[in-house]
């Protein structure tokens, strides 16, 4: 299972090209789904908008050299370490969940269209990656949906109520699931039960990469425009209009009058709500 | 006004569905970022505006303390034991408030409720509340008044 080329295997049965039509389809799918998001809820426009307002009251201006800058930064914290997550078990839970999806994803494209005949030895490594991708949106998938979904956590719904919100995970944790399945029981070489999983793991992929304008697979790309954005408006000094970090060091901070009672008391007080988890429904 | 979320910031996490004393904050069941269900039962507390870890929440300040146009917003900031608030006019002018939100570390000075002598039944009898005694200053004396601090009160309306 974690050395065979299933998709190489599959091609006995079903033509090559039909398996590649279907993958260049799905990229189809999610480019013109996420085009269509972003003209149906407006988020160019939001995101200019924004740009536009934190430009008008930026204290100062931002060169093109610190512009970049900030991008790499974003790409590196925000997008690629998942920074934004104040939660720390969400954030590794996204993060099994992002690199596992990006290497199922990888070795998919490599094995369907750079080996995709039988005959053709495909190197041991790309299907082992597309198991272990696939284990690792499992792991943080189901860690995600049975204990560290908001609704679950915070409002102490049933892990099992499912709303459209839930369109996205439940369809990437059935098609990485029942990929895994599907792999298994074509490796043991149960012929009905391969096609039964066959078609189940292809309509749980079609759902994920084709329902693009009404699940949040989209967030992969205005998140990280939100990221920058805020990034943005901290360094021209326009900070959305919130306040400035307070310094304690600072003497216009610390010989405030309103400050005068934490003048002796230690710099670093502790964490606050912060010590404990949201979940006290 | 009641609370919104801006939902590019909101991450989801729940602090402020942990928090609302009226229970209004919620998840949105699309987008599964947070939103104010019902505007109509906000107290305007701020605690959701004050706990946002993302400062994802904002609310349009009263009437009475800056004209519609101003923009009003809070940082918390626990682990330095400090709040921050940025009233912007809608002219621009700017006023900047800092102040303390605790005056000792987080957890450490908390009464040790358990530890306390529950009340004798004399105690369940009286008049006074549990413990108020010791912290109207009975105990000292008697109960202090403006007369025996010395104090006087002028009588009328006076500014």
């Amino acid at each position: 299972m974690f050395t065979t080329n299933h998709f190489a295997e599959l091609s006995a049965s079903i033509p090559i090209s039909i398996i590649q039509a279907y993958v260049l389809a799905m990229i189809a799918l999610v480019a013109g789904g996420t085009i269509y998001d972003v003209i149906h809820k407006q988020s160019a426009k939001y995101f200019f908008n924004a740009v536009k307002k934190s430009e008008a009251n930026a204290s100062r201006n931002i060169a093109a050299p610190e512009k970049l800058s900030l991008a790499i930064h974003t790409v590196a914290s925000d997008i690629l370490t998942s920074s934004e997550f104040c939660n720390p078990n969400r954030r590794i839970a996204h993060l099994l969940g992002m690199y596992g999806f990006v290497v199922y994803l990888i070795s998919t494209i490599v094995m369907v269209f750079a080996y995709p005949d039988p005959e053709m030895t495909t190197p041991s490594l790309w299907p082992a990656l597309w198991a272990l991708g696939a284990l690792m949106v499992c792991f943080g998938g189901y860690w995600f949906w049975f204990f560290i979904r908001v609704d679950v956590s915070a409002e102490g719904q049933s892990p099992f109520r499912v709303r459209r919100a839930d369109l996205f995970i439940l369809s990437l944790l059935a098609s990485t699931t029942l990929g895994l399945i599907w792999a298994y029981s074509q490796s043991v070489g149960s012929g009905f039960w391969s096609i039964v999983l066959l078609s189940l793991y292809l309509i749980a992929t079609t759902v994920l990469f084709g329902g693009v304008p009404w699940s949040k697979f989209s967030h992969m790309f205005f998140k990280s425009a939100a990221a920058f954005q805020k990034k943005t408006a901290n360094a021209n000094g326009s900070m959305n209009n919130l306040p400035r970090p307070a310094d304690r060091t600072d003497p216009d901070d610390r010989d405030r009058h309103s400050m005068e009672l934490l003048k002796d008391a230690p710099l670093n007080m502790g964490l606050g709500i912060k010590r404990e988890r949201p979940n006290h429904y | 006004m009641p609370t919104f979320v801006y939902m590019t910031s909101c991450d989801g996490c729940g602090h402020c569905v942990d928090i609302c004393p009226s229970d209004i904050m919620h998840i949105d069941p699309v987008y599964r970022r947070a939103y104010n269900i019902e505007p109509d039962m906000c107290w305007e507390c701020y605690a959701c505006v004050k706990a946002c870890p993302q400062n994802a929440i904002d609310v349009r300040g009263y009437a009475d303390f800056a004209p519609l146009g101003h923009s009003v917003r809070v940082r918390r900031e626990e682990e330095k034991g400090t709040i921050s608030w940025r009233v912007k006019f809608r002219d621009g002018t700017e006023k900047n408030f800092l102040s303390p939100i605790t005056t000792k570390p987080w957890g450490k000075c908390i009464p040790k409720l358990k530890d306390e002598i529950g009340p004798s039944d004399a105690m369940k009898e009286s008049q006074h509340l549990y413990s108020e005694p010791k912290y109207i200053r009975m105990d000292e004396g008697d109960v202090a008044t403006l007369e025996s601090n010395k104090l006087t009160i002028k009588l009328g309306v006076y500014y």
